[in-house]
Order: structure tokens, then C-alpha cells, then sequence
């Protein structure tokens, strides 16, 4: 069709819309990628699995305190990216990552950083609810533990009790601290794994479709619970449900093909998308 | 109604050559499954026959081994002759001569028999060993001295095959005159098939009637301690740094398909190496349990790694994952989590490669541990023999008494096997239910 007009578009022609402009989606993101105040600076980041890339090119600014969702096809990169910023990347083999990604102005792949130390500061909750098989109880002290976060018993004990109430998982659980987490069902997993994360004290929370293996009523629970952890922590969160996305995020980002396409607030990107590409995807024309 | 009808008539109508053709293939198809069907169950229960028939034929053959033929005598312990010191301290009472007391006890009880030559074939009817039944059971029990009490003894192992009818008629060892003396007793009521307390207690002996397995059980105890000691660490160490350390590259893949046919070496192969390695170059004592133990363990660690490695790759790696994002190190998402998720698992591998070693004869042969080891070893550097090889021992020695002997050691050692992989099936059990 138009393959002689863009020779060095990447992006094979999966939308059937001629009047396209593709040449726009390759090298540039529609949309301001920047924010006032900044928790995470990312430029020109490209991941490579092997030598395929996972995703190319992406540069955005996360906001503290805000949701930024990301949306996008599925095996467009929204996984890949989102494991940059907390360095889970590095656990899988072959895997590689360019450019830079700084949290708070400190460059997170700097050779001397601690891993550990910036995991503690972006908490992270997968997409499968993946509790310890052990006590409920022993799934949020793990991380406080670990860190020797608490002098005494007691101390624990709150913080455990804190981190459940913030994840409302506390009146649920708080009789029955002692049975295994995984006992607990899908939803209430899902909360026991966001309250695990809330322990350590992050800054940002990293969210993969945490709702995806849910029911609807526990997903309504954990987008609820998104919206009020925002006061405190910074959310990105994948999903690949826009009603989702438009429901908690202020911020979202439309990944193709590894590329980021579009970059807007959340009410924009739904009402008055700018690209062809985030159109197409949001009326449900494909994905 | 009349729709319905319809429809009757359609069904009822002679079957299309197509369905037909259906039918009969469906009922082949059916012939050669229920065929197949049969297959397998006279497969399994020709397995089950032969299984069934080794049982039966070494019980039958070995139970009779835990039942020792005793004889009544009626002892006076003569104090002049257990206590040469006069003193009953354990030390002069270990100094006794004891065998004095079993001759007069057996020559009052037969006062008829005077003839030298006769009075020794008396004697023979107890075992050697009788002696130092009755000195331990005067160390026991020094009250007994300047009286006389009725004590069993062993019979000699003539008169065990004897009374157990083990003997063909063509090579009873004993005389005319020891079967009548040997009838008097029994109609005296003095002869019994009674617990044979050194079966298990004793290390191996000329003396079939008191040869034991305690020494062999004692020597693969030892054996097997210093191969656990050795194969679970490293063997550990090895499947954790494998699988979830190592680099994916040429050389790891290559480390990995020799462990598995490491698995896969005949064991005698081994035997040699730690003859020419650990015996020859480190100058291991031979015949020890630890040098059987560090073949062994040779032996049992690519076993226990490449369980060891299945069971860490069964721990789902969302587990890891957790972990890590928490900002745990990779070593204590391993130590934490990992590890003691497949412990089970790895315990398993562990204890069938144990089970494997336990019953392992060539290697050991290899290495000396195939010697006449009465006294039991007290530690991995005394000179031992195991399980096995006694077994081997025995089933090779030219004595008739030996045969029951090597049959019941043989139930002992299916009995301890038995009891390892029961162990086995339980954990793995326990691990299957951990992810349903
Ligand atoms: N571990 C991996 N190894 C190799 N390729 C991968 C791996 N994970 C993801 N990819 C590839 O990277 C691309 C982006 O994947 P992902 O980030 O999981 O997409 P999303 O989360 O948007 O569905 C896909 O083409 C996928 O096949
Ligand atoms: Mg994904």
C-alpha cells in the first residue's frame, strides 16, 4: 500500500487507516512528556530482549502523586517499560537497557546504586496475585524485616496492622493473621500483595495489570484503593482496560509496537486523542 | 406430536451406509483398547508375580535367621571359677572361665558320658559363644555367684540347622550319639527356638550361630553419614548455583549434560576412581566408611543435583519476583523463599539417591570395605563393611548356616529401603499439596 512513502517507518501497517501518519509515531510522542514535578525522568529509553526490541525510544516524565496509566495492545512494551523503573529487567537474561532513567534526578542504572535500595523505593504489584506461601501476617513483615525497619515487636506489629488498612485488607484479615495469604482469595491476594509493597515505604508503586486476573467487584476494590493511595504514592499503572485507565489515572500514555505514542491527561487522551494510532485504539477499532 | 414422530421414524429407519461404516469402526477401535487393556494388566500382573515370588522365597528362606536354637543348662556359678580375684569387681568377673562352667553343666547333666572323645562331641551341642553368654549375663547380675540357676545358652550351629530341619539327611554333622543326647534335652524340654539376640547386636563371625548384621548395619550407617554429609551440601550448593545463579552459556550447558550423565556412570566406575583418587593419591585409610562414604558421595550428588535443580524450577518464579521487588538480594529470595519451598522436593532426590547408595555393593568391593569385620565400627575410620556386602559375604560363604543368614540380612536391608522411599512418597506428597 504506502510502504514506499515512509522507508523508514518500523511500524508495519497493523491499522488500515490510509490517511495515518506513521511518520509522526516513529520518531516522536504526541503530547506534553514532561511534568512539573517530576519523581521519574526518562529519556530515550529502548529495551532489548536479545537483539528484538521490547520497547524503543521512550522518553516521559512520572509526576509525583499522580496516576499515570498505561494502555496500549498487548505486547506493545506497557510490561517492559514499566520494569525499567524498578530495575526488574536485570532479572531476566539477555535482556538490556538504554538510555537514561533517573528517580529524583539520580541516574537508577548508575553501576553504584544499590538495587535493592531503589526496589525499596518503587514497590511493585504483578500482574498474578503472588503472595508468600506463608502467614498473612509474614507476607507484610517480610519486606520490614528484611530492612530492619522496626526496633521491636510491637512496632511491627503496627506497621503490619498500617499497611493492611491502607490496602482495606485490615478488617478482612485482622482475625486471621496467622493463615497463609494464599488461602485468601484472588482479590484479597491482590490487596495482601499492594499492602506488602505499601510496608517497605515506597515513593512510587509500579502496578501490572493488578487487576486483570479479578472479578469486578474486587477490581472496583483495588481502583478504589488506587485512588486513595495516590495522596500518598506515586502509581503507574498498566492495564489494558480504559474504562480502568480512565477511572483512576490523571495521566495516561498509549504504547504501540514499543513505541510511545501518545502522552496526555487522562480526560484528553479519552475525549480528544491527537493521534491516529491512540483513536483507533480507544474506539476499539483494534487491540 | 406429529414433528416428534417424525423424528422417530428418521432414527428407526435403516442406518445410512455412512454411520455405518462409523459403527464398525468405532467397535475396532473399542476391540483394540479393551485388547490393549489386557495387555497391561498381564503385564502388571506378571511383575506383581515375581515381585511376590523374590518375597516369598527370601522370607522363607531368611526368617528363620531372627530364631536361634537354645539350650537349657542348669549353670552353678562356682565362685572359685567366675572370680579368680574373689573380689565380684566387673574386672575378675570378665576373667572367669566361663567355659569350665558350661562343660560341668553339660557333664552333670549326662553323668553317663565319660569317654573323652565323647565328652568333647557333648560339648559341641552348645555354641562357642555360650561362654560369653553366661559372662555377660553375670555381669548383669553378680548376685548369681555360688549359685546354681538354669541359663539358655546357643546351641552350636549343627544343632540349629538340626532342630530348624534345614539339613539334608546327608550332611547332618551330628553323630548318633548327639541326636539321642540332643532327644533327651528336647524331651526335657530343654531345647527352644528362641530370639536370636545376636543377629542384630553382632559384627560377622566363623561361628555362623552367632554371626550377626549389627557390624555391617553399624559400618553403613557410618558410610551412609559421611556420603549425606558430604552429597546434600555440595549437592545442594550446586543445583541452587546452577539454577538460579549461573549464566546461560556454553560452558554451563556443558557442565549440565555431564552432571546428568555423571548419573548415568556405572557405579563400579566410581568404585575405581576413588580406589586411584582418595586411596591411592589422598592416602584414605581402605576399608573405612569414610572413604566408602566419599565414593558414595560421589556417586549420589549428580543424583541429588539434578533432583535438586527440578525442584527449584518448580518454585514459580512470581515467587522471586516478589521477593526481589521488595528489595530483597538474589541470595535471600533464594534462602527465604526459594529454598525452603523446595526443600521437599530436594530431600526427595535426596533420600532416593541415599536409598541407592545404601544398597550399592561394587563400588565398596573396590575399596576394601568387602573384609571379615567382627567388632563393630565405633566411628567413619574403623575398618567396616556394609549392609550389602556382607549380604555378599554370606550368600558366597561355603557354610550351610549362612544361607538364612544372608536372606534375613537381606529383609533387613529391603525393610530399611522400604523405609526410605515411604519417606520419599510422603514428602514429595506434602510438596505436591503445597501448589494444588
Ligand atoms: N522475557 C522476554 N524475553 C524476550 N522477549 C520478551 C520478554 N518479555 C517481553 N518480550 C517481548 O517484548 C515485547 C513487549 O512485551 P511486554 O512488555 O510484555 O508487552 P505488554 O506488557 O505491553 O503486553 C513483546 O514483543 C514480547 O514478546
Ligand atoms: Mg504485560
Amino acid at each position: 500500500m504506502n510502504t514506499a512513502t515512509a522507508p523508514e517507518m518500523e511500524i508495519p501497517a497493523v491499522v488500515g487507516s490510509e490517511e495515518l501518519d506513521r511518520r509522526e509515531a516513529v520518531s516522536e510522542t504526541v503530547g506534553d512528556i514532561t511534568h512539573p514535578d517530576p519523581v521519574f525522568t526518562c529519556r530515550n529509553v529502548t529495551v532489548w530482549y536479545g537483539d528484538k526490541p521490547g520497547v524503543q525510544d521512550v522518553s516521559i516524565d512520572i509526576g509525583r502523586h499522580e496516576v499515570l496509566a498505561m494502555i496500549g495492545p498487548s505486547g506493545c512494551g506497557k510490561s517492559t517499560f514499566l520494569r525499567c523503573l524498578n530495575r526488574m529487567n536485570d532479572t531476566i537474561e539477555g535482556a538490556r537497557v538504554e538510555g537514561t532513567l533517573e528517580l529524583d534526578g539520580q541516574d537508577i542504572y548508575d553501576p553504584a546504586l544499590f538495587v535493592e535500595e531503589l526496589r525499596t523505593r518503587v514497590g511493585m504489584v504483578f500482574q498474578k496475585p503472588n503472595p508468600f506461601p506463608k502467614s498473612i501476617y509474614d507476607n507484610v513483615a517480610y519486606g520490614p524485616r528484611l530492612h530492619g525497619m522496626t526496633r521491636s515487636k510491637a512496632d511491627l506489629d503496627d506497621l503490619v496492622r498500617e499497611s493492611l488498612e491502607k490496602a482495606a485488607l485490615w478488617n478482612e484479615v485482622k482475625d486471621r493473621l496467622d493463615e497463609p495469604g494464599t488461602g485468601l482469595s484472588g482479590g484479597q491476594q491482590q490487596r495482601l500483595c499492594i499492602a506488602r509493597a505499601i510496608a517497605v515505604k515506597p515513593e512510587v508503586i509500579l502496578m501490572d495489570e493488578p487487576a486483570s486476573a479479578l472479578d469486578p467487584i474486587a477490581t472496583a476494590k483495588i481502583e478504589e484503593l488506587i485512588d486513595e493511595l495516590r495522596e500518598n504514592y506515586t502509581i503507574v499503572i498498566v492495564t489494558h482496560s480504559m474504562q480502568q485507565a480512565a477511572r483512576v489515572s490523571q495521566r495516561t500514555a498509549y504504547f504501540h509496537m514499543g513505541r510511545l505514542v501518545e502522552v496526555g491527561p487522562t480526560t484528553e487522551i479519552f475525549t480528544r486523542p491527537r493521534h491516529q494510532l491512540t483513536e483507533d485504539y480507544i474506539t476499539g477499532r483494534f487491540g | 406430536m406429529n414433528n416428534a414422530d417424525d423424528a422417530m421414524d428418521a432414527i428407526s429407519s435403516p442406518v445410512p451406509a455412512r454411520l455405518q461404516r462409523l459403527r464398525r469402526n468405532i467397535r475396532r477401535r473399542r476391540r483394540a483398547e479393551r485388547r490393549f487393556r489386557i495387555y497391561g494388566v498381564v503385564a502388571v500382573t506378571i511383575g506383581l508375580v515375581f515381585v511376590l515370588f523374590l518375597f516369598a522365597n527370601i522370607v522363607a528362606k531368611g526368617w528363620s535367621a531372627f530364631l536361634l536354637t537354645h539350650v537349657q543348662l542348669d549353670v552353678h556359678f562356682d565362685s572359685a571359677t567366675v572370680d579368680p580375684e574373689g573380689d565380684r569387681s566387673p574386672q575378675s568377673l570378665a576373667r572367669g572361665d566361663y567355659a569350665k562352667l558350661v562343660k560341668t553343666a553339660l557333664r552333670e547333666r549326662f553323668p553317663q558320658v565319660r569317654k573323652r572323645r565323647d565328652k568333647r562331641a557333648l560339648y559341641k551341642l552348645v555354641s562357642s559363644a555360650a561362654p560369653y553368654v553366661l559372662r555377660d549375663r553375670l555381669l548383669e547380675h553378680p548376685e548369681w555367684i555360688g549359685r546354681t540357676l538354669p541359663v539358655w545358652v546357643p546351641a552350636s550351629d549343627d544343632v540349629d540347622l538340626w532342630m530348624k530341619g534345614q539339613v539334608a539327611s546327608a550332611d547332618v554333622r551330628l553323630d548318633e550319639k548327639q541326636r539321642a543326647w540332643l532327644s533327651a534335652l528336647i524331651e526335657q524340654g530343654r531345647v527352644e527356638k528362641r530370639w536370636n539376640p545376636f543377629f542384630f547386636s553382632r559384627g560377622d563371625s566363623r561361628q555362623p550361630e552367632v554371626a550377626g548384621i549389627g557390624a555391617a548395619v553399624a559400618g553403613s550407617f557410618f558410610t551412609l553419614l559421611v556420603t549425606l554429609l558430604l552429597s546434600f551440601p555440595i549437592g545442594v550448593a550446586a543445583a541452587v548455583y546452577l539454577e538460579e545463579f549461573a549464566p546461560k552459556n556454553r560452558l554451563t550447558d556443558l557442565i549440565e549434560v555431564n552432571i546428568n550423565n555423571l548419573a548415568a556412570v556405572p557405579s563400579i566406575v566410581f568404585g575405581l576412581l576413588g580406589l586411584a583418587a582418595f586411596i591411592q593419591f589422598f592416602g584414605v585409610p581402605r576399608s573405612t566408611p569414610l572413604v566408602g562414604g566419599l565414593v558414595l558421595a560421589l556417586m549420589t550428588l549428580p543424583t541429588i543435583i539434578v533432583a535438586g535443580r527440578a525442584a527449584l524450577q518448580a518454585v514459580p518464579p512470581s515467587i522471586r519476583d516478589a521477593a526481589l521487588a521488595l528489595g530483597a538480594s538474589r541470595m535471600q529470595a533464594v534462602t527465604h523463599h526459594v529454598l525452603p519451598l523446595s526443600l521437599s522436593g530436594i530431600l526427595t532426590g535426596t533420600i532416593i539417591g541415599m536409598a541407592r547408595a545404601l544398597g550399592e555393593t561394587a563400588p565398596l568391593l573396590m575399596i576394601g570395605m568387602v573384609a571379615f569385620i567382627v567388632d563393630i565400627p565405633r566411628g567413619p575410620l574403623d575398618p567396616a563393611t556394609v549392609l550389602p556386602v556382607q549380604i555378599y559375604l554370606w550368600a558366597d560363604a561355603a557354610e550351610r548356616a549362612y544361607v538364612e543368614k544372608s536372606s534375613a540380612a537381606i529383609m533387613v536391608l529391603l525393610a530399611f529401603l522400604l523405609l526410605m522411599n515411604l519417606a520419599a512418597i510422603l514428602l514429595r506428597r506434602r510438596f505436591e499439596q503445597r501448589w494444588q
